[in-house]
């Protein structure tokens, strides 16, 4: 008896109540809309409009056609790991063992969602930035986390305050998350901006995750990795991957650098799930990483005279538009419109046909500003600025 | 600076000052400047536009000749070359290591033209031992563009 009234208490769901609590992302109406206007130049994509540098592209067809169709080690094909241990090791001089402290991932996003599962006890706290990548707080949640928010503004160049940090610290905080170069604001926090970070870090225990995918694309500023920090290694989540700068998105290959601790536990939890990142991607990623810094650097200086024509293009619009220094996105502020973000991007879309991501995809502070992809063509870049400039001026007048 | 702005202007000749200083972060003027010095000094040669002829049905009849030469006391190759290149019909001129010296690429109207000039203008020319003719039959690349089946950007319109 008492059994049944408990059974009919219970609210029916189909699904689960942790990803019932997860919104789905905002701007789906946005996508549906998009798909049925012809003639849209989009800034909204978050990947290169180079295809992967041939080289690499042959290295795997070769590799297909030498049979290597098989699973790999659940880490990750030898010969990759040393590969990238090398790489951390010519960039960064960081010493990661290729067996034991790195792990080969279907992109960052799997990464991410390795680290918050393997770390976090339900009720655990992660401090995060304000607006940041859309997958951070959804991926801390499903792994019964709580993401602590901490707001950046285009005042301070969207860098994250190590004063509101740590006015965020509780009993409960397990780990700061950071992307840098940042996604959607293309910031970049060079190494004395971070240091007081890892000392707040040292100061609680707690682990750092820096997510680093776009570490290679930054312009005129030398990248810092978290781990190179005094006694940041030992507390440092390296994610990294290879998408952005070899242009290698469809590829879905990323790897975490950490404590041979967490490392361990990640792998646990993808050997049950994911059990390895495809063979051919990884093959793809091994050239990548022996021959590819040519054409990274290429793609490069042609998003750095990208990034230079938007920047300059919108803040002469009057959508001021601090200058990122990295990623390949610009986050220009639309409040001089009075139109929310979402309002702004929707209208854009039909009116001009032109497609940015509202700012608020990305947290409430990112709210009145949009994100503009500068990873097209030139030519569609200026097409795309002056259809902006024409929205904008309609708009300002009435 | 200046290979800054040549990087920029060898992939699209059209790009404005105005727009190269955006990209370089340096004042116009100064490219404006930059560029008149080049042209004068010959770093640039000519603006030019890669046609696709093939497109427009244009009859041309292009051919790869090897040209093998006894070089000369004092002039080495040079003055062959010359003798080669001044014709308006060669259009491209180099002098390479292998088995032959000079590689000249010719274009006329017909076959038949473009075989005549060989025999009759490069063959003949004194210090020239033999010529190889090679007609050109298709056209997959030209000057870093692929003509035909470029890779066109598959990408989703919005990812996040």
């Amino acid at each position: 008896m008492s059994t049944k009234s408990n059974v009919q208490r219970r609210k029916y769901s189909l699904t689960s109540q942790r990803v019932n609590q997860i919104s789905p992302s905002g701007i789906r109406r946005f996508f549906d809309l998009l798909s049925s206007i012809e003639g849209v130049i989009s800034l909204g994509v978050g990947e290169p409009d180079f295809a992967t540098p041939w080289h690499i592209r042959e290295a795997a067809i070769y590799s297909l056609e030498k049979g290597y169709t098989m699973y790999t080690s659940n880490l990750g094909m030898p010969e990759l790991r040393q590969e990238l241990s090398r790489y951390l090791q010519d960039n960064y001089n960081l010493e990661y063992n290729p067996d034991g402290e790195l792990l080969i991932t279907v992109g960052v996003s799997e990464g991410l969602d390795l680290t918050m599962r393997a770390i976090l006890n339900p009720g655990d706290e992660v401090i995060m930035p304000d607006p940041c990548y859309v997958s951070y707080s959804p991926c801390v949640v499903l792994a019964g986390g709580t993401p602590i928010m901490v707001p950046t503004n285009e005042e301070n160049d969207f860098e994250i305050s190590p004063a509101d940090i740590e006015a965020r610290v509780t009993s409960k905080t397990k780990a700061i998350l950071i992307g840098n170069p940042a996604n959607p604001t293309g910031a970049v926090m060079l190494r004395d901006k971070l240091l007081p970070i890892a000392e707040i870090a040292r100061r609680h225990k707690l682990l750092v995750i820096s997510d680093e995918i776009y570490a290679k694309l930054v312009y005129g500023v030398e990248h810092a990795c978290f781990a190179t920090l005094p006694e940041m290694k030992e507390s440092t989540i390296l994610l990294g991957g290879f998408s952005k700068a070899y242009a290698m998105t469809g590829w879905r290959i990323g790897y975490a650098a950490a404590p041979t601790e967490v490392i361990a536990s990640m792998t646990k939890i993808h050997q049950y799930t994911m059990m390895c990142a495809s063979i051919m991607g990884q093959v793809a990623a091994i050239e990548a990483l022996k021959s590819g810094d040519t054409s990274a650097a290429e793609m490069v200086e042609e998003y750095n005279r990208r990034r230079l024509v938007i920047v300059q293009g919108l803040n002469d619009i009057g959508l001021s538009c601090f200058e990122p220094r990295g990623a390949f996105y610009a986050f220009p502020s639309i409040k001089s419109t009075a139109m929310t973000s979402e309002e702004f991007a929707e209208r854009l879309l039909i009116e001009e046909k032109v497609a940015v991501v509202p700012g608020s995809a990305f947290g409430q502070w990112g709210e009145g500003y949009v994100r503009c992809c500068y990873a097209t063509s030139l030519a569609d870049i200026e097409e795309a600025l002056s259809r902006i400039n024409r929205f904008v001026d309609k708009h300002q007048a009435t | 600076m200046i290979k800054d702005i040549l990087k920029i202007l060898e992939n699209d000749a059209r790009t404005t000052a105005k727009q190269i200083s955006t990209m370089t972060g340096t004042p116009s003027a100064e490219v404006a400047r930059l560029i008149k010095q080049a042209e004068n000094d010959r770093t640039i040669l000519k603006y030019k536009t890669i046609v696709n002829w093939e497109k427009v049905r244009d009859e041309q009849v292009w051919a790869l000749i090897e040209v093998k030469v006894t070089p000369q006391r004092d002039v080495g190759f040079d003055s062959i070359a010359e003798r080669i290149y001044r014709f308006p019909q060669a259009r491209t001129v180099y002098l390479v290591s292998g088995t032959y010296d000079l590689l000249v690429l010719l274009v006329g109207k017909t076959m038949h033209e473009v075989a005549d000039f060989v025999s009759q203008k490069l063959a003949p020319i004194e210090g020239v031992q033999g010529t190889v003719t090679h007609f050109m039959l298709k056209r997959y690349k030209e000057d870093g563009e692929i003509l035909e089946g470029k890779e066109e950007v598959k990408r989703q319109p919005v990812i996040l």
